[in-house]
């Protein structure tokens, strides 16, 4: 008798147990549908404004002058490519090799300010990084340029690049580094061939994201890279991005501009997502994101 | 397994490969080795026992300069290789881990290579050129000699962490055996094997005694009295008592090393 009160109130306090559970369970699950919501609402509008605007002409032809219907944005979407492929030349072996340096040389007291010094730009203002480009690319060589705009990208990448870098080294099991010098292996071959070589898929998942990052941002490319509404793919000279193009479309007051700036958002987004997509296939499927 | 123990009788001087003279290792300020001094001789196993941090493996890491690559690790007296010094001023440690080959407690094939290239690590990370046979020639022998040469022949180009925990500890001792060292050092070989696995690296053990010198860390005194030659017991980073395998499992001198084979402690 008693053996069967108990467990029935043991059935009780299971069943409250359960409720509590489910009830949580419900929270966390509206809590994704809320946090889901904003995002296909932004990529379904961007996807209906956007396609309706894209065509041909819009990656082949220039921008059209004034007044003028149609053209294109062929060359933002070359100027993007340029400044952010320019930005990653500068920045990846910058950030890489800082990297390295600070995973390699945990203890030094250099190595902690290096390491603050990084953390600490990671959460600079991007329009802040492009006035710095402003001021030790515009302001000496004169005139904004397609090398001011990547000087300020790579500023925002080597920080990332660096931390994320540093992490994916530690990662490394200290007893592989062990059983390459064993090996009689030196130590710059070892930390080359076996440590960065077993964290290069983290390492180019942390450069992807990083790159990701800085094709979206206008900030910076304002007052450095400036925009152009001709063909121009010299370093020195002012060169048009998808970023600055959509900027200075979409506050404009023609119609024909605005429609081209959704269709530029829209490629900017494609771009974006396939660099993403390119993680999940570097890394195999398990996409980690840096910090 | 059969009877391990060898040189039964056979009293003959052998070379001394590899001899340590007053040898002192330290973290930092803490001494892990005092006044070590002891010899190991070529074709024999000896096999180093004694409690969790008596220092067993900070022993066999200076005998190949791995001790130093920790940060703060510093070490004194005197290695000698067939009579040279490994620690005077004029060495290069990376000379001396080429002769002296080692296995560490984990199985650490590198994650990043196939089986094949595992093996050949030692020389392409050294940048040894050698033509595409020599090189199949080098990775089969290798891999016959660390006795996995039948289990993977036929998925030589799939990663070396596809491999099962003990076949992945076989490939780490071809691996240290394609650089064709001098010194065999273990440090701890079989702790995170079973005992399938176990037996089969004692028995590799048995096979490559007569072309090595070998020097075994172990946990686990069966295994040193199945398969070593020689026995050294170590106790709080000194060497207690060094003798014939044989002698110290039954005839110990010291009481320490009773206790601790006794199973009293440790």
């Amino acid at each position: 008798m008693a053996a069967a009160v108990s467990n029935l109130r043991g059935e009780s306090r299971y069943r409250y147990r359960k409720f509590k559970s489910d009830a949580m369970m419900a929270i966390t699950v509206g809590a994704t549908i809320l946090t889901l919501i904003p995002l296909f609402l932004v990529l379904g509008y961007l996807l209906t404004k956007g396609v309706a605007s894209l065509n041909w002409a819009f990656f082949t032809h220039m921008p059209a002058p004034v007044g003028e219907h149609g053209g294109g944005m062929a060359n933002a979407i070359v100027g993007t490519l340029e400044v952010v492929g320019i930005a990653c030349l500068i920045g990846v072996p910058i950030g890489v090799g800082a990297g390295l340096y600070l995973a390699a040389n945990r203890a030094s007291q250099f190595t902690n300010w290096v390491r603050f010094s990084a953390d600490v730009l990671m959460g600079v203002p991007s329009i802040v990084v492009g006035i710095f480009a402003y001021a030790v690319v515009v302001r000496p060589f004169g005139g904004f340029s397609t090398l001011a705009g990547s000087v300020a990208l790579a500023a925002i990448m080597i920080p990332l690049v660096t931390r994320t870098t540093e992490e994916m080294v530690l990662l490394v099991p200290p007893e592989l580094r062990e059983a390459s010098l064993a090996l009689g292996v030196p130590h710059w071959r070892t930390t080359l061939s076996v440590v960065a070589r077993t964290a290069l898929s983290g390492i180019t998942t942390g450069v992807i994201l990083a790159v990701a990052r800085v094709s979206g941002e206008t900030a910076p490319l304002l007052f450095t890279a400036f925009g152009n509404r001709f063909w121009s793919t010299s370093l020195f000279h002012p060169i048009n991005t998808l970023t600055v193009q959509v900027y200075t479309y979409a506050i404009s007051p023609f119609a024909d501009w605005q429609r081209q700036a959704w269709a530029g958002a829209l490629v900017l987004t494609g771009i974006i997502l396939a660099l993403e997509l390119g993680v999940r296939w570097v890394t195999g499927g398990a996409a980690k994101a840096p910090r | 397994m059969g009877d391990g123990r060898g040189g039964e009788g056979a009293k003959v001087v052998m070379a001394e490969k590899l001899v340590v003279k007053n040898l002192n290792a330290y973290f930092n300020q803490n001494r892990a080795l005092h006044d070590v001094s002891l010899s190991f001789e070529q074709a024999r196993i000896a096999a180093i026992i004694g409690p969790s941090g008596c220092g067993k493996s900070t022993l066999v890491r200076c005998l190949n300069r791995m001790h130093e690559v920790v940060p703060g690790a510093t070490a004194s007296g005197e290695v000698l290789l067939d009579g040279n010094d490994i620690y005077a001023d004029d060495v290069d440690p990376v000379q001396v881990r080429r002769r002296i080959g080692m296995v560490f407690q984990k199985p650490t094939p590198f994650p990043t290579m196939s089986i094949e290239d595992n093996v050949a690590a030692g020389l392409t990370l050294n940048g040894v050129e050698i033509s595409r046979a020599e090189r199949d020639q080098l990775i089969e022998r290798s891999l016959r000699q660390a006795a996995l040469w039948e289990e993977v022949k036929d998925r030589l180009r799939r990663p070396g962490g596809s491999l099962s925990g003990g076949q992945q500890q076989r490939l780490c001792v071809a691996r240290a055996l394609a650089v064709q060292p001098e010194v065999l050092l273990m440090d701890e070989p079989c702790s995170a094997l079973d005992p399938i696995s176990t037996a089969r690296i004692e028995e590799l053990l048995l096979e490559l005694k007569s072309a090595y010198t070998i020097v075994i860390v172990t946990h686990n005194m069966q295994q040193a009295a199945r398969c070593s030659d020689m026995t050294a017991f170590m106790y709080t980073g000194e060497l207690v008592e060094y003798g014939e395998t044989k002698q110290i499992f039954t005839n110990p001198t010291k009481r320490e090393t009773e206790d601790y084979i006794t199973g009293r402690f440790g």
